[in-house]
């Protein structure tokens, strides 16, 4: 007689206190939001003050001390502005309902990415074996949201940006995904905090000096992927107006920018934690300061969180030091940059990292 | 009684949202909810410990194979297909069919018996991560299978730039 089909063990039990479990986890989560959100609102404050002084103006400075409460002003601005809605023209074949879960499907894509995102050893919402891969399947998943806006809004410049955008983040997924896995080779695994620890091995602490060449992809794949200058061709605002979320306003705007926003964060947060050596400090100063082994537990998880903060605000202003010194390309040459430059160079990274690994 | 939640709503979903797929009359919302089904089964391998075919499964499928789906379909004109039926003249068969197939699996299932197991148990590949177990087998175990796959898929991609650059 044949076993029963049915008798199926679940792989995973559920923990026993598991209304605890979730109340911690959904604690996590608000504080990542929360820390998201306000990110979001200062590093446009960090954004326009650094590109003002790069272009010797002063920036925002008018509302609150340095213009501090800029932001602020901001987001109530676009709380309070009306929401206007396109109407499909006749015989249009577009629906609303689109139209309205295009920005979400953006902003949910993007903050779900945090969540793998540990900011020091024993502070992350999810520590899964695949974190590199999951951002990578979250950050396809928020393309959707961009072809859908441009589709259902129904006009050509949002209908053109959406197309640009689209091939764009085709195209340079395959060369992020190459250029991390040097990293993944060197790390032998995919979880942020195995690649952190991996690169404390060595006396420099970050992989940014034995994969420059993957860094180098990856930082320019970074920059097409979340839509910066110099390759923000899908909001190209001097000839497509702002692209894909042309018709959006208000709030559903304000949805679109918090998720670029939030993109370019995470992408920040990847490079730190995969090449910037993530919350460690280079070990070769724990030789030369020994004290620093005799700190307290409780100031090292500190130190721990503001070395990784550190690393993805250095980060974030490399983002703003190139949208201010480069023009933007035109696009026939992002595409050629992706296809006949960035991949065979993560290609090249691939073999030679493979080949040192095998003979060293 | 958590996990046995998850099972029933993707168990009552995923055929709802596959049925949704092919009974919407505009193509570009066929792909969107073929993107949410897609979504659905990604989550279905993750529930199944199977965390690197639930990313291969976003990334592949929501992320190359369905973007071209709904590329090719954004630029055509949808007008005639909006206007004409849903359903084509050969209907019956199609439903016989489906339906045969239904029955089949249905009995299929019930009279389903485990092989024997290898090496790969739950407790080795939890131990091993299944991201690793899989590499290892696909580059020893199963290279010359692997190797030939990727060639003929080499083959396709070259075969289909040739086709598309043909000046005639």
């Amino acid at each position: 007689m044949n076993p029963s089909p049915y008798n199926f063990t679940w792989p995973f039990s559920p923990p026993d206190n598991i209304v605890l479990v979730i109340a911690i986890i959904l604690g996590k989560i608000l504080v990542m939001v929360a820390a998201a959100m306000l990110h979001v609102a200062y590093c446009t404050w960090f954004e326009r003050k650094i590109i003002g002084h790069m272009q010797v103006r002063i920036g925002p400075n008018r509302v609150g001390p340095f213009g501090l409460l800029q932001p602020i002003a901001d987001g109530i601005k676009l709380f309070f502005k009306e929401d206007v809605i396109p109407r499909p023209g006749v015989g249009s074949t577009k629906f609303r309902i689109v139209f309205k879960v295009a920005p979400l499907l953006v902003l949910f894509a993007t903050l779900s990415s945090l969540a793998v995102v540990p900011v020091f050893e024993a502070f992350y919402i999810a520590n899964i074996n695949i974190g590199l891969l999951y951002i990578l399947a979250l950050s396809a998943v928020s393309t959707y949201g961009i072809i859908m806006a441009g589709w259902a809004s129904d006009s050509k410049y949002a209908f053109l940006g959406s197309l640009r955008s689209s091939a764009q983040l085709i195209s340079y997924e395959v060369a992020m995904g190459l250029s991390l896995v040097g990293v993944m080779m060197l790390a032998g695994s995919l979880n942020f905090i195995d690649i952190v620890k991996a690169q404390q091995t060595s006396w420099h602490g970050m992989y940014l000096i034995p994969q420059f060449l993957g860094y180098f992809v990856f930082m320019v794949s970074a920059l097409a992927e979340t839509n910066r200058a110099p390759f923000d061709l899908p909001e190209a605002e001097s000839e497509l107006v702002a692209g894909y979320f042309v018709e959006y306003s208000g709030m559903r705007f304000a949805l679109f920018f918090l998720g670029e926003y939030i993109a370019m964060i995470v992408m920040s947060c990847v490079a730190v934690l995969c090449f910037w050596g993530g919350w460690g400090l280079p070990p070769v100063l724990y030789k030369v300061v020994p004290a620093l082994n005799d700190l307290p537990q409780s100031v090292k998880t500190f130190v721990e969180a503001v070395v990784f903060l550190c690393k993805v605000y250095s980060h974030l202003f490399l983002y703003y030091w190139i949208r201010a010194t480069l023009p933007r390309y035109r696009y026939d040459q992002l595409m050629r940059i992706g296809w006949t430059v960035l991949i065979p160079l993560a290609l090249v990274n691939i073999v030679i990292t493979a080949l040192v690994k095998y003979f060293f | 009684m958590i996990l046995q939640a998850f099972f029933w709503y993707f168990a009552i979903t995923m055929p709802i949202f596959a049925f949704l797929v092919i009974s919407r009359k505009n193509p570009v919302h066929c792909v969107l909810w073929m993107l949410v089904f897609s979504i659905h089964s990604a989550a279905l391998f993750l529930f199944l410990n199977a965390e690197f075919l639930a990313a291969v499964e976003l990334i592949l499928y929501a992320g190359a194979v369905l973007v071209l789906f709904i590329f090719v379909i954004m630029m055509m004109s949808m007008k005639e297909e909006l206007a004409g039926e849903l359903v084509i003249g050969e209907w019956p068969i199609a439903a016989a069919l489906s339906i045969g197939v239904v029955l089949m699996f249905f009995f299929g299932v019930s009279n389903f018996a485990k092989g024997p197991s290898g090496p790969y148990t739950i407790e080795a590949i939890k131990a091993e991560t299944n991201t690793r177990a899989l590499g290892k087998l696909l580059f020893t175990e199963y290279l010359f299978p692997f190797e030939v796959a990727s060639l003929i898929l080499l083959i396709a991609v070259v075969g289909a730039m040739v086709l598309a650059k043909r000046k005639d």
